[in-house]
């Protein structure tokens, strides 16, 4: 009468789709919550998920309801000391206001909100959407190509742990077959003569039958020493090596640490390129990440040192870009590597250091470069670095430059510098 | 005694569910004459269980974004601990599914079998309203068809076409059902008969000296401006998936998938109070017969009490989390009520009850089964040694009136007004706004025109504009809303 199932082991992402139609509809709240998000959180927990809200009226599914006002009856249990005809004081607030459940909070001006949970990877997602690191070309490598093993078939060569087991025995059954084939007509033809004289009435001992008998044995033997398997068969598993083009990039981190460089702004240069480094480490699966901070002199530094360490001096950004000039002269061949470039700074320099840096980008880096993104991190007036640089984008297109007063700006700022671009 | 025990054990294992399926469903059909679907009982893990509770228990749904919001927000519940899930889902098919959570104890697992396999199913298959709006053997065929269609509209139409339209049915799904059988369509021959017979009536009343009267004065020349339809709609859906102009016909044939759906759960709606006092009572009952079998042991039973008491507790309205009476205490109230009214009667129920007092309770509680949903089951049921029981009494609350006024309380004079005012809270009509379709223009804009009826005063929420702009996204013109006041007064409350 009654038929168990467990169900246990089935799919438990039932609702999956309809969660993502969900977030999908909301995309735009959402993403200005994520916004938010990134500029209140530390650096530290930018890689884990985060807690959305949806003001609830937005997200309402609005039904024909009852609104306050005009005649109610209710039966309510546990009276206490009420009579028939009592006169009490209206209560205050929803209590006996309803007109039975579930109709308290859709009368509320949904002043809450509906509050979730998005995972990693849909926060990341939402972070990053439209997003694309600018003029990813994929470069095709000559000396160390990568390559990538493929199937190609059967071959009759090959290394015996390569062999396909259920090929060859195919194989040999079909030669098998096919060499037994005459023999096995002989035999055929053999048996129906012997058949023959027999019902004509010869007796079993007639040499004529004997001769036959004789013949058919030999044939079946010839037939079972066929061999069972042969080198003949043998087939194996065939693979090539494809050569892949890849798309290495490399992005280099440039820092100011100097002195002019106040913990706060560089808190938000920390968060500027902790964004860029999240984005890449999304969207490519083979990125080299290079960091250069710098004062007076340049230093190239690990992950760690380079947003966690404190150092001050002097402002020379020329010797950065020396830093990073060689560093991709010996490192990173521009025919075999996509090179971006992100600068942070207060646009503090040294005066005559500013023209330094636009001959050497003009001249040196950005010919190397894919992309090249600065932000100036200043409230004030911009500085000759700033002035400098401007004269570096007119030369070149692939230059960008943007400028950010705190941390609000971080966020519009990384995506107007990224932001995908329209064929 | 305890070698009849069948378990020891807390733990459920899928022999011991069988057994006590067994031993469940022979006393139900054998001892108390329930009349079962098949049942088709599958365990889940919460995850699934917050899965089905996001399709509204359906084993199988289209997708919309809004059983996604319903997901997450009872994930976040659930996962910050701030909400039980229910102990299972049962869904009114054939066979009758139930779902069980693998987190439950054993004794919870029995409780579920014998609330939902045999309380709920038995009452799916009895009661006259899901006898006659729902079809258990169609059901999953039909949500599966739905899924499909919807599925390819959204392929060959666009996902957010698709939703735009949802999110208008689902706005409308309450106002899409039908209260009524609608009477089946005339075949050619038959309309022809019966418009013979009319004619001839006509014919045969024919009195020429009537042709000699001087004729009436033109007095309803503005009333012959003919209103279509002809009679108000009650089923918006229904008007609108016939008669909307610009519909395409995917697009009506969704609006027929959502509002058949939402008349597969209207009976649903009408009978809270007696599905789950019939589920809750016959829980009781089976369990305690198992206990009295000796087939159970005093812990399992403890057990069992202890969440049967939870579930029928009903706080005082001054409770801090009193929300309104619980459909489950007062059903199981009423079930046990009924069955004590039959075996023992007093001489206020012999004048209360002169029909069922003394008779024989599995016939009378099988009869209300049937034939009732909670409005008439309660006026009809409802006794006073219950209103005692529970304390209950009747407020009034005027908006003209300062204060609010105590109408009846549990007492001699108070009982039939507090039964009538009882009833009245469970019925549907009331509770949601009446509102119909009131004309087309049809040969000007072809605007709509809706008209709300206001009951007691009672206004339309703040909903108004928003549900506008749905209808309109329906009907495709301008739509009206005018609500009709007691006097019959008609105020035009939006346009879109």
């Amino acid at each position: 009468m009654s038929h168990f199932i467990d169900r246990r082991l089935n799919g438990k992402n039932k609702s999956a789709v309809n969660r993502q139609r969900f977030l999908k509809r909301y995309k735009t709240q959402l993403k200005r919550a994520v916004a938010d998000a990134v500029d209140k959180r530390s650096i530290t927990d930018m890689d884990s998920g985060e807690k959305v809200g949806i003001p609830s009226r937005d997200i309402s599914e609005p039904v024909f309801h009852h609104g306050k006002g005009g005649v109610r009856d209710m039966v309510h249990p546990g009276n206490k000391q009420f009579e028939s005809g009592d006169r009490i004081r209206r209560p205050e607030g929803g209590q006996g206001g309803g007109s039975g459940q579930g109709r308290a909070s859709r009368d509320g001006q949904g002043e809450d909100e509906f509050v979730f949970e998005l995972s990693r990877e849909e926060f990341m997602d939402l972070l990053f959407e439209d997003l694309e690191l600018p003029n990813l070309v994929r470069n095709q490598l000559i000396g160390t190509t990568e390559f990538k093993t493929v199937r190609a078939g059967y071959s009759t060569q090959g290394a015996p742990t390569n062999i396909d087991v259920v090929r060859s025995l195919k194989g040999a059954v079909a030669r098998r077959t096919a060499l037994g084939a005459p023999s096995r007509a002989r035999i055929r033809e053999l048996e129906e003569e012997v058949e023959r004289l027999l019902a004509g009435g010869i007796p079993e001992t007639d040499p004529h039958i004997g001769e036959r008998r004789a013949e058919i044995d030999r044939l079946k033997t010839r037939i079972a020493a066929l061999p069972f398997i042969d080198t003949f068969d043998l087939r194996y598993q065939s693979f090539v090596k494809l050569p892949e083009p890849t798309s290495k990039a490399v992005m280099l981190c440039i820092m100011d640490v100097s002195g002019s460089m106040d913990q706060e702004r560089k808190n938000l240069a920390k968060r500027f390129f902790i964004l860029l480094y999240l984005f890449l480490k999304r969207n490519y699966d083979r990125i080299e990440v290079i960091f250069i901070r710098h004062h007076t002199i340049a230093q190239e530094v690990d992950e760690e040192d380079f947003f966690y360490s404190r150092e001050t001096g002097g402002t020379v950004v020329s010797s950065a870009l020396n830093l990073a000039y060689d560093v991709v002269k010996e490192r990173y061949d521009p025919s075999v590597w996509n090179i971006y470039t992100a600068q942070a700074s207060d646009g503090d320099n040294w005066d005559s250091d500013s023209s330094l840096c636009r001959d050497l980008l003009i001249e040196k880096l950005m010919p190397l470069m894919r992309y090249y993104a600065y932000v100036e991190i200043t409230p004030r007036q911009h500085q000759s670095l700033w002035y400098a640089y401007e004269e570096v984008m007119a030369a070149h297109p692939h230059f960008a430059m943007q400028e950010i007063d705190g941390a609000e700006d971080i966020y519009p700022v990384f995506r107007e510098l990224f932001k995908r671009q329209s064929a | 005694m305890s070698t009849r025990l069948i378990t020891d054990s807390s733990e459920w294992s899928f022999p011991l569910l069988e057994r006590f399926d067994r031993e469940l469903g022979r006393l139900a059909h054998e001892v108390y004459g329930l009349d079962t679907y098949a049942n088709q009982i599958e365990v889940i893990s919460s995850e699934q269980m917050i899965d089905a509770y996001s399709s509204v228990g359906l084993p199988i749904y289209y997708h919309h974004w809004s059983f996604g919001k319903q997901f997450v927000a009872t994930e976040q519940t659930y996962r910050r601990g701030q909400m039980g899930l229910a102990y299972e889902i049962v869904i009114n098919s054939d066979p009758c599914i139930a779902y069980l959570m693998e987190e439950n104890s054993l004794p919870m697992q029995a409780l579920v079998i014998a609330h939902a396999c045999y309380g709920h199913n038995s009452f799916f298959k009895g009661n006259y309203l899901f006898r006659t709006w729902t079809s258990a053997d169609a059901i999953i065929d039909y949500l599966v068809f739905a899924r499909k269609y919807i599925a390819q509209c959204e392929e060959r139409y666009g996902h957010d076409e698709v939703e735009l339209l949802l999110d208008s049915c689902h706005a409308l799904m309450n106002h899409g059902v039908d209260r009524y059988k609608r009477p089946s369509p005339l075949s050619m021959a038959e309309e022809q008969r019966r418009q013979r017979e009319r004619a001839d009536y006509i014919q045969s009343q024919i009195n020429d000296l009537w042709r000699t009267l001087p004729p009436a004065a033109e007095h309803d020349a503005s009333r012959s401006e003919a209103r279509w339809p002809d009679e108000p709609q009650e089923n918006i859906l229904y008007f609108i998936e016939k008669n909307a102009p610009l519909l395409e016909p995917w697009q009506r044939e969704i609006v027929r998938i959502v509002r058949r759906i939402g008349q597969y759960f209207y009976p649903q709606r009408q009978t809270q109070v007696m599905n789950e006092g019939w589920a809750t009572y016959w829980h009781y009952t089976l369990m305690n017969h198992l206990y009295d079998d000796g087939l159970v042991s005093d812990g399992f039973m403890i057990e069992f009490l202890q969440s049967h008491t939870s579930v029928v507790f009903q706080p005082p309205f001054d409770a801090p989390y009193y929300s309104g009476i619980n459909p489950y205490a007062l059903g199981f109230a009423m079930m046990r009520d009924i069955r004590r009214i039959c075996e023992s009667p007093t001489d206020e129920d012999r004048y209360w009850f002169p029909d069922i007092a003394g008779g024989d309770w599995i016939k009378v509680l099988d009869f209300a089964m049937r034939n009732f949903k909670d409005e008439s089951f309660i006026a009809q049921f409802l006794s006073p040694n219950l209103m005692r029981e529970f304390r209950l009494f009747a407020i009034t609350d005027d908006d003209l009136e300062e204060h609010l006024e105590v109408k009846a309380i549990h007492e001699e004079s108070g009982y039939r007004a507090l039964r009538q005012a009882l009833a009245e809270q469970y019925n549907l009509g009331t509770r949601e706004p009446n509102i119909q379709v009131y004309n087309v223009d049809r040969r000007g804009d072809r605007s709509l025109t809706l008209r709300h009826f206001a009951h007691q005063r009672r206004p339309l929420g703040d909903s108004v504009p928003e549900m506008l702009r749905h209808i309109r996204r329906l009907w495709g013109f301008t739509v009206r809303l005018g609500t009709v006041d007691d006097q019959g007064r008609v105020e035009l409350i939006g346009e879109v």
